[in-house]
């Protein structure tokens, strides 16, 4: 007799309501800021709400109150692109590269671990005491880039071996066989194919890069991004105006996050389809 | 590495190689030199080298205003001499015990339920993505977002009193180092729950069925059969959290106002400072540290053979 033939276990319902519980630990706090952002303009960091209006995101726009949000926010964002491309272009070569086992692999392989677990503030330390001592400056798109990628390459090689791992080389094998060039068989074959993958990297470069703070915030230079806009907030805002900042940058994740997801989603259900209909003509051929 | 090994053992397959095989190899190989090069150079440049820098500048002297090339030890004496390293690594270390507990108890129930009691894939898939999706969003925003519910007013002092459970409002809540605690689990759970769920996943399912048909209960097949196979992920998990924790400076500072510090907020203060070499130094003895944590773990559980099975 096994489990799954029988109804649930008690212990399902025991570790449903955990997770239940878990998940709303995770959101329970986010939800109350978002809920809260929309405080009266006489309203407090907490409950009671004092009414209901837009006034905190207002004053986010007026930008007397509060530093250079739409300023930092539209820098971030093109940070976030430029990462999110780079991430996807080396991470996909290098997890094509690793496939092999190559001189030095070893040793880049160790390399992106160490850049992943370092300390934020240690790599942007090193990168603002280097250009210190070169007498360069730094910036948001120089340094800054440089900073976060140490920390997206890494996740983005992890994805790329993930989504590696499962990939079947005999389609690439059959590519060649039928004569394609390398070139043919990389933007043909392999690229289709490892397509969900590489979005999923795009989505992960461009959202770690578009909240990093520890690695930014020594090698941003004069200008801001928006977390370290958001951080200096923390310190001398006290109203709900950094809810509202906290809701719009929710927002915007939240949208790159769907975005990424439903187009993976899509690709993965035309495949299932293609698939079917492939079923189904073989199935046809057969009996006919 | 797993890919790595893989790849490995299928090129030096049990026939011997004829000279075109050995061929391709070795331009297959000049290929994926190439291909990974990009990557390295970029982390060189940016990590490796900064990495140098900051050990060269531990031994730097300094002024006010400036920081002078030199090579002395007078940072790292004087790191040692204080007393207040030692009592900013305790905080630390306490920090990341209790964080590493509680996230380890949360990761492995979260993933055992998602793997073993969650039986339709899509629900799975599902699940674990609401796990995942508050991590692509702003860390910043996630721990401020305990403000509103651990404020001396905040939600959960107005439920207590509204239940009648406390007469007035609790004040260790908020800016303490149980704000701290709750604003770490918070933000690193999901590094506990993700790779311990990888673990989990790879479980051939009829041995837990073996288990139970041979008379073990729900306990023992947990302690004996689920946890010694999730032992990569738990080491992967634990170093992930154990990093993040002892590298922290922002939450630290925010979550407990000021009253509580870390090695890497003290770190950051000299840095703000212009005390560029000492910072230097007392970053250099966190690495150290922070590497020899994780080397213990990884003496503990061999990743590497783990993840190659």
């Amino acid at each position: 007799m096994h489990a799954s033939d029988e109804g649930r276990p008690w212990t399902f319902y025991a570790f449903a309501a955990f997770f239940g519980l878990f998940v709303l630990f995770l959101y329970g706090p986010m939800i109350v800021i978002y809920i809260l952002s929309f405080q009266g303009p006489n309203g407090g960091m907490t409950f009671p709400l004092n009414g209901v209006s837009l006034h905190w995101f207002g004053a986010l726009i007026s930008q007397t109150r509060v530093g250079d949000i739409a300023g930092s926010f539209q820098r971030s964002i093109g940070l976030a692109a430029l990462v999110s491309v780079v991430t996807v272009v080396l991470s996909v070569l290098a997890g094509l590269g690793f496939r092999r086992r190559f001189r030095g692999s070893a040793f880049a392989f160790y390399l992106a671990i160490a850049s992943l677990i370092m300390p934020g503030l240690f790599v942007g330390l090193g990168i603002a005491l280097a250009f210190r001592l070169l007498g360069l400056q730094t910036g948001w798109y120089t340094t800054g880039l440089g900073a976060q990628l140490t920390w997206t390459l890494p996740f983005g090689l992890l994805i790329m071996f993930a989504v590696l791992g499962r990939f079947n080389r005999s389609y690439e094998e059959a590519a060649t066989d039928l004569g394609a060039t390398n070139w043919q068989r990389f933007s043909e074959v392999t690229l289709p194919m490892l397509l969900p993958g590489i979005i999923g990297v795009a989505l992960f470069g461009f959202t770690l890069s578009y909240d990093e703070l520890a690695r930014t915030a020594l090698t941003a230079g004069s200008q801001n991004t928006l977390p370290l806009e958001i951080w200096a907030m923390t310190t001398n805002v006290t109203s709900p105006t950094l809810y509202a900042v906290g809701a719009v940058t929710t927002i915007v994740s939240f949208i790159v996050i769907i975005a990424g997801l439903t187009s993976i989603a899509a690709i993965q259900r035309r495949r299932a389809r293609g698939k079917l209909r492939a079923t189904a003509v073989q199935a046809e051929q057969s009996h006919g | 590495m797993a890919l790595l090994n893989q790849t490995a053992d299928g090129a030096m397959g049990a026939a011997p190689p004829t000279a075109e095989q050995i061929a391709d190899e070795r331009s297959g190989e000049r290929a994926s030199w190439w291909q990974t090069a990009p990557l390295v150079v970029v982390l060189l440049l940016f990590f490796g080298l900064p990495m140098l820098v900051v050990l060269a500048v531990s031994f730097f002297d300094f002024s006010r205003t400036e920081i002078i090339p030199a090579f002395i030890l007078d940072n790292y004496i004087d790191l040692f001499r204080s007393e207040v390293t030692l009592r900013l690594y305790l905080s630390s270390l306490k920090f990341a015990a209790i964080v590493w507990a509680v996230t380890l108890v949360l990761g492995f129930n979260i993933a055992y339920f998602l793997v073993f009691h969650v039986r339709s894939l899509l629900w799975q898939i599902g699940l674990f993505l609401v796990c995942t999706v508050p991590f692509l969003t702003s860390n910043i925003i996630r721990m401020i977002s305990w403000i509103p519910f651990l404020g001396r007013n905040g939600i959960f002092n107005q439920a207590l009193e509204g239940a009648g459970i406390t007469s007035q409002p609790l004040e260790f809540l908020l800016f303490s180092d149980f704000a701290v605690i709750v604003a770490y689990v918070h933000l690193f759970t999901l590094f506990m729950v993700v790779p311990i769920f990888n673990s989990m996943a790879r479980i051939d399912k009829s041995l837990l069925e073996a288990a139970r048909d041979a008379g073990a209960g729900r306990f023992r097949t947990v302690a004996e059969i689920v946890l010694p196979l999730s032992k990569t992920g738990i080491a992967l998990g634990s170093i992930f959290v154990v990093t993040l924790v002892m590298g922290d400076s922002f939450v630290v500072r925010t979550m407990s106002g000021g009253q509580s510090a870390s090695v890497v907020s003290a770190l950051q203060n000299e840095v703000a400072a212009l005390q560029y070499p000492p910072a230097a130094a007392s970053a250099v003895i966190m690495v150290i540290i922070v590497t020899l944590m994780v080397a213990g773990i990884l003496r503990l559980v061999d990743v590497r053979k783990e993840l190659a099975r």
